[in-house]
């Protein structure tokens, strides 16, 4: 294990950040810890570089005891959300900072910044200060800054979240070409599930403060541990008693033994895929279908059909050797949605 | 639309007077207290050519008051210097109890009469006071000497400091601290290539102005000086006992030269407020 955290505790003030948090970063992975703001998420991140203390509990790093060990000392590198990047600097120097307080020899530093700033594209921007790049610039800029000290784990808290659209889906696959090339054990920090499956190996899910679940994303967002995780992880509505994801509801205009019944409510057309509201006797549900199923059916308001469950599975998961091979596949959620089938 | 006609019109009549007026005001009140009396004292020290105010400034008196005044200023600064990045720190990155206290107490030489200062430092370090008797014995004397004077000077022009670089430690944020540490700095390695940079334009305007007051100090240091001429007399101090002896070519000349060093790190303060103002 790379990163071992056992029964951390943090309270602010009355309010329980971290509550009996125990958790295992593997060497080598990308592991994404996923929550909504208030979760905790940022704090255990926090709590690992050592920029904060825990109130009980221990952290390990790499087999070694760091708990009272000030975050000069973890051998982290932590990138922050806003950047913080030393504005007073060039981003040559900001680079060069850690290998600067570390007494590393000129030549030695100037090999090491260069070949830095080649891998975050900087290289045409070395004499610039933060003030005068983009924010995508900026978020390379601190990467780099951080690895310039080749860290034992690279902590990133919410790295794209303050980047456009756009910038955000390019780093996010860049920095998981990154982690394929380095291979150094990364934790991220992140609200949105769909980064948090798309980039790591695997996921922690935190709530209030504790942890819900652990698994590889394919694995969390499947097999939810309860009805929390599976809602945060993605889309869900009714299907009687359970609790399903759209995509999974078929629809059929005749019936069949394990179909409800239900009204078409309103039919949206979102390019590749379509929102059914249905009303099935008096609440509100929907479902999601491809295009080619779009076609097959007569989609109109008023419309009597038969939902059923796709998956055919309850709530809580069965093993996982019982997962459809269809859901095997590359795990964006824009892949996810467009699975529904109809018969 | 007639009724905002009106209103524009009424505002047009009354905007000539209201806008003269309040020039005429704001510039008279200028003039009758401060160009006037300031251009005076220039008048009457350059009445009769530079040459008797450089005899005046070279006496032997002269030359040690401006001395004098040098040191106990440019102590008075360093102290404040010091303290004042110190107390800033500590105000804006620590939680601690009688933090809210500190910040209280660091702005009472403001709200105190230098005077009440300069007699409160007798009552504590005089031979009299309950430390001022254990330093006598110990072969140190404070009241009545140089070190007395900057402990007067010091704790006069102490806010400076601290009120010119807190609000910019603040702004600042701890991140770029954090990041540093993380980045293996220790603590003093983060100060000083960090946190001292970020700083530096708000820390040297808060160090001209504590010199600007230090240098034109005189109540709290007219009560711990002793007025020995020749050795405890700054030029606020030489410029009082001059006029006391109907010298005032003297008094006028010695104004002159602090009224000159006033205005210049006036000049320089505003120059260096507005960079770290663009900075910030």
């Amino acid at each position: 294990m790379s990163i071992a955290v056992r029964n951390v505790t943090k309270t602010f003030a009355q309010f329980k950040a971290l509550d009996d948090v125990s958790v295992d970063i593997p060497t080598g992975s990308l592991t994404a810890l996923l929550g909504p703001s208030g979760s905790g998420k940022s704090t255990l991140l926090r709590v690992i570089a050592g920029l904060d203390t825990a109130d009980s509990g221990t952290v390990q790093i790499e087999d070694r005891d760091a708990t009272n060990l000030p975050p000069q000392r973890r051998e982290v590198g932590f990138v922050f959300q806003h950047y913080a990047p030393f504005k007073h600097m060039t981003v040559y120097d900001n680079v060069a900072f850690g290998l600067r307080v570390r007494k590393a020899g000129k030549a030695e530093t100037k090999a090491k910044v260069d070949q830095l700033l080649e891998l975050v594209h900087l290289e045409k921007f070395q004499t610039r200060y933060p003030a005068q790049l983009s924010g995508g610039q900026r978020q390379r800029m601190a990467l780099a800054r951080a690895l310039a000290v080749e860290p034992r784990v690279l902590l990133l808290d919410e790295p794209f979240g303050a980047l456009d659209a756009q910038v955000r889906k390019e780093l996010r696959a860049w920095l998981r070409r990154l982690h394929d090339e380095m291979h150094v054990t990364t934790v991220i920090v992140t609200h949105d599930q769909e980064e948090a499956m798309e980039v790591a190996d695997e996921i922690v899910v935190l709530q209030d403060g504790r942890v819900q679940q652990v698994g590889h994303p394919h694995e969390v967002y499947e097999h939810p541990a309860n009805d929390w995780v599976m809602g945060f992880l993605g889309p869900v509505t009714h299907f009687g008693d359970l609790l399903v994801r759209p995509h999974d509801l078929d629809l059929a205009h005749e019936p069949s033994d394990d179909a409800m019944p239900a009204t078409i409510v309103r039919v949206t057309r979102l390019g590749f895929q379509t929102r059914v509201d249905l009303d099935a006797d008096g609440e509100p549900i929907y479902a999601q279908l491809a295009r080619e199923a779009t076609d097959r059916l007569t989609l109109d308001p008023g419309t009597q059909v038969h939902v059923r469950h796709a998956r055919g599975e309850a709530l809580p998961p069965s093993a996982p050797d019982s997962v459809p091979a269809a859901v095997e596949e590359p795990l964006a959620a824009e892949a996810q949605s467009g699975r529904a089938q109809v018969r | 639309m007639a009724d905002s006609d009106g209103v524009v019109a009424v505002r047009g009549n009354r905007r000539p007077v209201a806008r003269y007026g309040l020039r005429v005001v704001a510039l008279g009140y200028l003039l009758v207290l401060l160009a006037a009396p300031v251009a005076m004292v220039f008048y009457r020290a350059f009445q009769h050519g530079v040459g008797p105010i450089w005899s005046a400034l070279t006496t032997s008196e002269a030359r040690s008051a401006i001395e004098v005044t040098l040191i106990v200023a440019v102590a008075a600064v360093v102290l404040n210097t010091v303290f004042g990045v110190g107390a800033a720190l500590l105000l804006v990155r620590r939680r601690f109890p009688g933090r809210h206290l500190l910040d209280v107490l660091v702005d009472i030489p403001q709200a105190v009469s230098p005077i009440v200062v300069g007699l409160a430092l007798i009552l504590v370090y005089g031979k009299f006071g309950f430390f001022g008797s254990w330093l006598e014995r110990n072969g140190l004397k404070l009241i009545f000497s140089l070190p007395g004077m900057v402990l007067a000077t010091a704790f006069v022009s102490l806010p400076l400091v601290v009120r010119s670089v807190a609000p910019v430690l603040a702004e600042l944020g701890d991140e770029q601290e954090q990041a540093a540490r993380t980045l293996g700095a220790s603590s003093w390695q983060t100060f000083r290539r960090i946190t001292l940079p970020s700083i530096r334009d708000a820390l040297a305007y808060g160090v001209v102005l504590s010199l600007a007051r230090s240098l034109g100090e005189y109540g709290a240091v007219t009560v711990v000086s002793g007025h020995v001429v020749g050795k405890t007399l700054t030029l606020t101090l030489f410029i009082d006992e001059r006029l006391q002896n109907f010298d005032q070519p003297a008094a006028y000349s010695a104004a002159v030269l602090l009224a000159i060093i006033a205005m210049g790190s006036l000049l320089i303060s505003r120059r260096l407020r507005s960079r770290s103002r663009s900075a910030a």
